[in-house]
């Protein structure tokens, strides 16, 4: 019998302890997919978040690193300058990258670091509980926004890829979703494109990843995949924002 | 050469390629000697963002199984306390350099001793020691480099030499070996890609489970004992005969053993316990004195830290007084004269 | 020989770090114990500037000197702050040109010399350091003549080699004084 599907070799063959309807499990894949494409696990090291991604060293089969809160960026910076032959991504959400480690993305980025980011954005704090992020949209209901994101008091949200695409280090960002079938294609398509601007030694790459969390936005699955469409995506535009892994192209 | 550049010399021959640090006083020339040097022999030097980022850029080096160094001055190393930290519990080797200056705060520029509690004690959360060397010599300073990254490999764990400005910044004769000799630590547990020829290797400091997270912090602890056992360095200065012994560490010990000199030629039987290692602490050597003197005095840039591992040591046996400055004041060897004098009932 | 604790201050841009520098080298080629301890910081830029050599045949203890048994001083502040502070039997050399106080001190041996005014005169512009060492050479023989040459060529940095010829003149017109 012929197999016609089965788990990449470098996700690891253990349950996600993430929640139902959560979006990170397909990321988890889309990752390990490329890395098994390329044929690159065995060089290629991976740096978790503090998170809900804080266990992603369980899930990979590949070398990887747990980092302090937002310090991904560092931690790879060292790996990648230790042992530059290597592919070394990070794997971080949205408080992690665009709050407490804003410093070590926007230095890294600008720097060239030729590192690949996975930015899973899901506009929340989902590890401890549903708090405002960086990320949380204008009058968006969280545990410490419980009048909904008042941007005169609470700030107005962080656009990534719009910000780090105005520096000379980065060679590729591109904002992507998991909200449907031809998006997740996309953003596999995206992934591989930055694995592959790394391995051309182009510099740093991210791909914003816009995800769900049904537990702390209280919505089903289906219900916050629309809402992922209704809110989030105007707000945060799909697309390339910067990409000089060709010659002739911005 | 400038105590700072010997540090940087020395790194290198130990074979350390990885640098990565920020700019603060009384350390620059170390980060400066290494941004002229690591280019030249295809190391790394880089200027992070911040101290938060260079040490986790360590973090990072250190797990891909090089000899990564960063250093910094006091407030700096306050800022890098939680990377150290991660770096304890995910049992990895790296080396530390403090040129403190005098705090809390902003404080000054001045040389002081003022973060031995920091550094033996609490540089960063949770249950862990670094091993720390307290070099009093430009000299030393070279020699206990190499013992830092030596021992953080054979232990897996940072590593720190705790300077001061006044070491910084001094010039001194300073010998090189010809030939480094650098022990050479397999890391088996590197993740430097497995090559899929291993299983897949993890650097890690979580554990949600408690029972999981103390049985490794009691194994972590295990090691300690055999550092202890084996790692305490100490050295004694004209104790044969002494029955005031004065305790005092790095730069401090320098300015204590002018005034011991002169205090033996007024003819008052003083010696001088200097603690190499201030983690492992020399407790045994320091009890057992406490069974041969009639008193202890404890010298330090400081309102009084190590006296208080002195007092522990000595166990009630003998009174242990205390001698400091503060703020970046050096003491003078005739202050130190002053309370030696006073103790001996001269 | 007798350990030489020495300082040598005045502002920043002097040279006072420099004269320090050749000093504590030449001890070095000498085969003594040496040590050469800046201040360092906002000093640095502008203000007063010292710094602390010691010459010993035997290990240096402290290396801040508190108490010198040789100064040289460069600017008024340094000389009303170091100059009580001198051993009794010290050798001091003051800046005339720059320094107008005269020390009433009987126990020291003060040596006035227009250091900046005859650099100045005689084409050593910026070399009043060197002059100061010359004479501090003279008055206390702190090294051979020798290691101070050798020391110059180490201490001067190779891109402004051509300048030692003129450092080494400057303190032989010092040792002339």
């Amino acid at each position: 019998m012929a197999i016609v599907f089965q788990k990449p070799h470098a996700l690891a063959d253990r349950p996600f302890h993430y929640c139902p309807g959560c979006t990170h499990g397909i990321i988890h894949r889309l990752v390990a997919e490329v890395i098994d494409e390329l044929g690159i696990e065995g060089k290629t090291v991976g740096v978790a978040p503090v998170g809900c991604a804080v266990m992603a060293y369980d899930y990979f089969n590949c070398d990887m690193v747990e980092a302090p809160h937002g310090r991904a960026p560092a931690v790879a910076t060292g790996l990648k300058r230790a042992i530059p032959e290597n592919v070394v991504f990070t794997y971080q959400g949205d408080g992690d990258l665009a709050a407490i480690g804003t410093a070590e993305t926007v230095h890294s980025a600008t720097r060239g670091e030729n590192i690949t980011i996975i930015f899973v954005n899901n506009a929340i704090y989902g590890m401890t509980g549903g708090q405002m992020a960086p990320t949380t949209l204008p009058n968006q209901v969280t545990q410490t926004t419980p009048y909904g994101r008042d941007v005169a008091t609470a700030g107005h949200p962080v656009r990534i890829c719009e910000m780090l695409s105005t520096l000379d280090g980065v060679a590729y960002a591109e904002r992507v979703s998991v909200d449907n079938v031809p998006n997740v294609r996309n953003a596999k398509k995206a992934i591989k494109k930055a694995f592959e601007a790394q391995i051309n030694e182009k510099g740093f790459s991210i791909i914003e990843v816009l995800s769900t969390c049904p537990t702390n936005w209280g919505l089903s699955p289906s219900d916050a995949f629309e809402w992922l469409r209704g809110n989030m995506i105007p707000y945060y535009p799909l697309g390339v924002y910067k990409d000089k892994t060709e010659e002739g192209t911005l | 050469m400038k105590g700072n550049e010997a540090m940087a010399e020395a790194a290198i021959q130990a074979g350390c390629r990885h640098f990565f640090g920020y700019p603060i006083t009384p350390q620059t020339e170390l980060s400066a000697y290494m941004a002229k040097k690591m280019p030249k022999i295809g190391g790394t030097f880089l200027q992070a963002e911040s101290e938060i980022a260079a040490i986790n850029m360590v973090l990072g080096a250190a797990s891909a199984g090089v000899r990564a160094m960063t250093s910094s001055s006091s407030p700096g190393i306050s800022l890098k306390s939680e990377g150290v930290s991660y770096i304890a519990g995910s049992d990895l080797p790296c080396v530390l350099i403090n040129v403190q200056r005098g705090g809390p705060g902003l404080g000054g520029i001045q040389p002081s001793q003022a973060d031995y509690w920091q550094a033996t004690k609490a540089l960063g959360h949770g249950d862990y020691q670094l091993l720390v060397f307290a070099p009093s010599t430009v000299q030393e300073m070279v020699s206990l480099i190499f013992k830092a990254f030596d021992k953080a490999d054979e232990y897996r764990m940072p590593a720190m030499i705790l300077a001061d400005g006044m070491l910084g910044q001094m010039m001194e004769p300073v010998e090189f070996p010809e030939k480094a000799e650098v022990a050479k630590v397999e890391k088996p547990w590197a993740t430097n890609g497995h090559q899929g020829k291993r299983a897949h290797n993890v650097v890690n400091s979580l554990y949600l489970q408690a029972p999981e997270l103390e049985k490794h912090v009691v194994e972590r602890f295990k090691r300690y004992d055999i550092v202890k056992a084996n790692e305490v360095m100490v050295e004694n200065y004209k104790m044969e005969d002494a029955e005031v012994a004065v305790v005092t560490y790095g730069a401090t010990s320098r300015i204590v053993k002018s005034a011991v000199n002169s205090a033996r030629a007024l003819g008052i039987k003083v010696g001088c316990i200097r603690p190499i290692t201030l983690w492992p602490f020399p407790e045994k050597e320091i009890a057992a004195a406490a069974d041969k003197v009639q008193k202890f005095l404890c010298v330090e840039m400081s309102m009084g830290q190590m006296v208080e591992d002195v007092r522990l040591a000595v166990n009630g046996k003998k009174p242990v007084e205390f001698f400091g400055r503060t703020g970046g004041v050096i003491p003078t060897p005739a202050e130190v004269l002053e309370q030696i004098k006073k103790l001996a009932g001269k | 020989m007798k350990t030489l604790n020495t300082i040598l201050a005045g502002f920043g841009g002097q040279g006072i770090l420099f004269a320090g520098k050749v000093m504590a080298y030449a001890g070095l080629i000498d085969e003594k114990e040496i040590s050469w301890l800046p201040s360092y910081g906002p000093e640095m830029r502008g203000g007063t500037a010292n710094c602390s050599i010691c010459i010993s045949d035997e290990p240096i203890g402290s290396p801040l000197v508190v108490n010198p048994n040789v100064l040289g001083v460069m600017n008024t502040p340094s000389y009303d702050k170091f100059i009580d502070s001198v051993e009794a039997g010290g050798v001091v050399v003051v800046d005339s040109t720059l320094i107008s106080q005269k020390c009433n001190r009987t126990d020291i041996t003060v040596y006035y010399i227009e250091a900046t005014a005859l650099a100045d005169e005689k084409g050593f512009h910026g070399l009043a350091n060197m002059i100061i060492l010359g004479k501090l050479l003279k008055e206390t023989r702190f090294a051979s003549m020798d290691a101070v040459k050798k020391s110059l060529a180490k201490c001067v940095p190779p891109k402004k080699a051509q300048l030692i010829e003129s450092n080494l003149a400057a303190i032989e017109l010092g040792m002339s004084l």
